[in-house]
């Protein structure tokens, strides 16, 4: 491992309470989870619809983002393209520039901690504020989100109550849940009507009508895309659907795979900007499409299943990686499963090609994903490309991995398992000299014991047992 | 910018894939009748914490103004160009609710809307039963932040209009044909698990949702 997953990892499996606090949270989420799909068979037919819906998406995607940009138009929504995170910041800024933006609200957005958005533009001297509450508080603390769909779930009540009393000493302490929220609603109130622009992610484009769609439960994505006179949603050019007919099915998925949930409080679908008449509504609205190495993860057959995601967390939900370290440890915008395999392939091989090792491939993912994207193949896929040197595939990278100790030691270990004769020696040998063979195998031993060689190979115990091989 | 877009489109252009197989899409529906489909509704939006009522043509203004009365609420933002605004001016007046018409563009009012308003009232485009959803297209006359700025939320739903999921919605209501500006789905009070995954209600939106069901 590397020295900042490493300590990172370190980090995480030193605190218990962090620990503690994951495995419950994630415990009552698969069981959310499990109570909203209480039929198997419909829910396996529902993920199979989920992912052929993203897969004809994927199929057609250079003409369905045409499609949708030509809608957009019509309707009134300015679309941008950036190639990477830097041109899509630089392009939201000049936006916000051109309208003399001073202070803007958020709504929650992946992509724009992608971008590292809000750090952009304070460093230009906009004030970005987060209104999504678990955004807001991490946004107090200075941290980055540890969960796609929860951004704040590392912090205990405690936490939050400490921090809300460090940043508001004129608001009284209080550790009630309620009360908090209170807090929260009543700053970020007045932080609605006064600001300049709002920014907002998107969970699905509509090529079919043109239309941005919103899923949450605060109504603080509502507040953003609505309140200011100025609208600019940032996204992935993965995100567009063929026909609105697919919303239903992918917006199920997305909220009952998520929290549990059948439907979120608040789904918001947006067609343009005000029209004349309308008395609320942004005046102008604007989208980013940010493509940012999603077009070259495109070009690999089996890779391209990682752009059918849907963002809905039930990954790393079930990860048993992810519930010991939380999201913080992978040092990446997108933690667990998803990140694991999103993450190489954006940021390359050479740095962040240990993500896709950091899995016992239990396969947990695979079984619950929404749009059946075979989590587990493709790490599989990732650890392959790490090491490979044909020099083809797409993958940033590759290669890079490959260490000259494991493979001599392949080398060898495939040598000896194609000559029988050569082989059986060997395996006798390590039976009957197993008490001298080391009991230090690096990390593995610091804290297990090594592995013991039986006395006798399986193979002559079988062969006992009067079994033949075929 | 436009390069960036040539580049982009270029790319996936330049990747060819077998075509697959058609998408072949499906309408999910069940068969509820009417009452089965007010039921189900009820029920999700009970679940919710949304407060159901069923009223009728002659009685919803005085349950309204019964529960708003309940609540504490001194005034009540409604769409006066309704034909429900049109119902409450005349019936409501009396009741020492002050009604308080969305006419303006909020620029010319934030403050007021946003600090003064107690509750508002809408209608909606109907509701759906699988979930408990309503249905809102905001307009010119029922503009948006009606149903989000004030703490409490009345709608008024005909029973008719319960359609048995949003994917028959779509479907029957011929959504694909001309959306409007805005459209939602509103599926119980504004709520948040961000502190410890505990439920707290009104977190940006309205802590009361009120439902009003007229057969
Ligand atoms: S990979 Fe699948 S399970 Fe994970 S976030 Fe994406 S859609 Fe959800």
């Amino acid at each position: 491992m590397s020295g900042e997953f490493h300590d990172g990892v370190v980090k995480a499996l030193g605190d218990d309470a962090l620990r503690q606090h994951l495995r419950r949270a994630m415990d009552s989420l698969i069981a959310k989870r499990l109570a909203v799909f209480p039929d198997q068979d419909a829910l396996q037919e529902l993920r199979r619809y989920g992912m052929a819906i993203r897969g004809n998406a994927l199929s057609k995607l250079p003409q369905l983002l045409e499609r949708f940009e030509a809608r957009c138009e019509e309707n009134g929504i300015h679309v941008h393209w950036a190639e990477t995170t830097d041109e899509a910041n630089k392009t939201v800024f000049e936006i916000l520039q051109s309208h003399d933006v001073k202070r803007l609200v958020k709504g929650k957005s992946m992509v724009s901690e992608e971008m590292g958005l809000n750090h952009f533009l304070e460093a230009k001297g906009i004030e970005c504020l987060e209104s999504d509450l678990g955004e807001f508080i991490i946004q107090l603390a200075g941290e980055t989100p540890s969960h796609i769909v929860m951004p704040a779930l590392h912090k205990s009540k405690q936490e939050i109550a400490e921090l809300f009393h460090e940043k508001f000493p004129d608001i009284p302490y209080s550790d009630d849940v309620d009360e908090l929220t209170a807090v929260a609603r009543g700053i970020l109130r007045e932080k609605f009507m006064q600001a300049d622009a709002g920014i907002s992610g998107v969970n699905f484009l509509i090529a079919e009508t043109g239309t941005l769609c919103l899923v949450e439960n605060e109504g603080n994505g509502r507040m953003s895309t609505t309140v200011p006179p100025l609208h600019i949603a940032v996204t992935g050019i993965e995100k567009v659907v063929e026909e609105l007919a697919d919303v239903p099915p992918l917006l199920s998925l997305l909220t009952r795979s998520a929290t549990g949930q059948p439907i979120t409080t608040y789904f918001n679908m947006i067609k343009g900007p005000r029209q004349p008449g309308e008395k609320d509504g942004p005046q102008e609205v604007h989208l980013v499409l940010l493509d940012n190495g999603r077009s070259r993860i495109f070009a690999d057959e089996e890779l391209q299943a990682t752009l059918r995601c849907i963002r809905c967390g039930a990954c790393i939900n079930h990860c048993p990686i992810y519930t010991r370290l939380g999201g913080h440890a992978y040092g990446t915008v997108y933690p667990g499963p998803i990140g694991s395999i999103l993450e190489p392939q954006k940021e390359g091989l050479e740095r962040l090609g240990e993500l896709a090792e950091a899995s016992t491939l239990c396969g947990a993912c695979g079984e619950v994903c929404p749009v059946r994207i075979p989590i587990p193949k493709l790490l599989n896929r990732l650890r392959w490309e790490g090491v490979r040197r044909d020099g083809t595939g797409e993958t940033s990278g590759q290669g890079r991995r490959r260490k000259h100790s494991e493979s001599l030691a392949w080398k060898a270990w495939s040598s000896l398992a194609s000559r029988p004769a050569l082989y059986r020696i060997a395996v006798k040998s390590a039976c009957r000299f197993r008490r001298m063979l080391p009991q230090q195998l690096g990390p593995w031993t610091h804290v297990r014991k090594a592995p013991e060689i039986a006395e006798k190979p399986l193979r002559e115990l079988v062969e006992v047992q009067g079994l033949t091989d075929e | 910018m436009n390069e960036s877009r040539r580049q982009i489109l270029d790319r996936l252009r330049a990747v060819s894939r077998e075509e697959g197989g058609v998408l072949q899409r499906r309408v999910d529906r069940r068969v509820w009748n009417q009452d089965e489909k007010v039921q189900r509704f009820a029920e999700c939006m009970s679940a919710v914490r949304a407060e159901v009522y069923r009223t009728s043509e002659v009685s919803w203004v005085n349950d309204l103004q019964r529960i708003l009365k309940s609540k504490g609420a001194g005034n009540l933002l409604y769409a006066p160009a309704k034909a429900h605004g049109k119902l409450l001016r005349e019936d409501l007046s009396s009741s020492g609710i002050e009604l308080v018409p969305y006419d303006l563009e909020v620029e010319r009012w934030k403050r007021r809307l946003f600090e003064q308003m107690d509750a508002s009232i809408t209608g909606c485009r109907g509701a759906i039963a699988e979930t408990g959803s309503l249905i809102l297209w905001p307009d010119e006359d029922e503009p948006r932040l009606l149903s989000l700025i004030p703490p409490i939320h009345c709608v008024l739903l005909r029973a008719e209009q319960i359609y048995s999921t949003f994917s028959e919605a779509i479907d029957i209501q011929g959504w694909a044909d001309g959306m409007p500006t805005n459209a939602l789905l509103i599926s119980g009070p504004s709520k948040s698990a961000d502190i410890a995954q505990v439920l707290a209600y009104g977190v940006h939106g309205p802590k009361s949702l009120v439902i009003l069901i007229i057969p």
